[in-house]
């Protein structure tokens, strides 16, 4: 369907005008930013109708869950947790590398765009929040593993 | 007009931020404003309590909607949280009988989809005063309403 395809397109176009216009090391935290604002208003609209979240791990299933159907048509393939503030999601197929060739090659690139997603989960834990350090981790292309790292305030 | 007071729905509409200051709010028309802030900052607590029994009691309360929060001799108090921790407070005069709870509740969640759309305006930065006029103009709906 060509409407799942264009986030993906528009995504790209987002990431490589960036790296054509701006400085190198302040594209990845731009993208990032990006992703928080859009990840804020997302957590919005999508809690809109859910009931309301009994703890963090329920918050963590809904951005497995729901979250991750409403951007990426498909859920998070795994959840794991140290239950000390760390979770781990892993996505086998990442819907932003998907169109980048599966070897090694492109192994550099991948960081790019994974930023923009990395934004969107710390915005939407935020707005829901939790306030979190999210980084993605790429070893075998389309899969993707995101660490989630809670900032308990006390 | 013809001097017959017109029916009201709400007196004050409060949107309160997550960190408990307000982002939005109006009152009807009345040399009281002050009475209104006062309103709702009381009814917070009663709110926070709410929240943070979720999950403790038997009666699990997991809806968005809160119900009565507390009644003063004129009016109603009604609060509303969503997920983000975005608190919307009703007040209600006490006289108003044609107010049910499922007429609350149509309130909160019209009030609830106008907050949910001005958020994603890209030119609103979240946690700024509410100044949107598509918001106002959902909150004066619930204000008045000429019977």
């Amino acid at each position: 369907m060509a409407d799942e395809a264009l986030f993906e397109f528009l995504h790209m176009e987002v990431v490589s005008y960036l790296f054509k216009t701006a400085d190198e090391e302040k594209c990845i935290p731009i993208l990032e930013n990006m992703g928080y604002r859009v990840g804020h208003s997302l957590a919005e609209r999508f809690t809109r109708d859910s009931s309301r979240f009994k703890d963090e791990l329920d918050i963590m299933k809904f951005i497995c869950k729901d979250f991750w159907t409403s951007v990426y048509k498909k859920q998070v393939d795994n959840l794991r947790t140290n239950h000390q503030g760390v979770y781990v999601l892993q996505d086998n197929r990442c819907r932003v590398l998907t169109q980048i060739s599966a070897s090694k090659q492109y192994l550099e690139a991948a960081p790019n765009y994974l930023a923009f997603p990395c934004g969107l989960i710390r915005g939407a834990l935020a707005n829901l929040g939790i306030s979190c350090i999210v980084t993605a981790e790429v070893q075998n292309m389309p899969a993707c593993k995101f660490q989630i790292m809670i900032q308990r305030s006390q | 007009m013809t001097g017959q007071r017109s029916f009201k729905m709400a007196v004050c509409v409060a949107v309160i931020s997550k960190e408990n200051y307000p982002l939005y709010i109006q009152t009807i028309p009345t040399e009281d404003e002050l009475k209104f802030h006062y309103t709702v900052h009381t009814s917070l607590d009663v709110v926070e309590e709410k929240i943070n029994n979720v999950g403790k009691t038997t009666n699990d309360l997991r809806e968005l909607y809160l119900g009565l929060l507390y009644p003063t001799e004129d009016y109603k108090v009604y609060g509303y949280v969503t997920n983000t921790k975005i608190k919307f407070v009703v007040v209600v005069e006490s006289s108003n009988t044609a107010l049910r709870d499922n007429e609350i509740r149509t309130m909160f969640r019209k009030l609830h989809n106008a907050y949910t759309d001005m958020v994603c305006n890209p030119f609103y930065t979240p946690g700024d005063r509410i100044t949107s006029r598509v918001f106002e103009k959902v909150v004066n709906g619930m204000m008045l309403q000429d019977s």
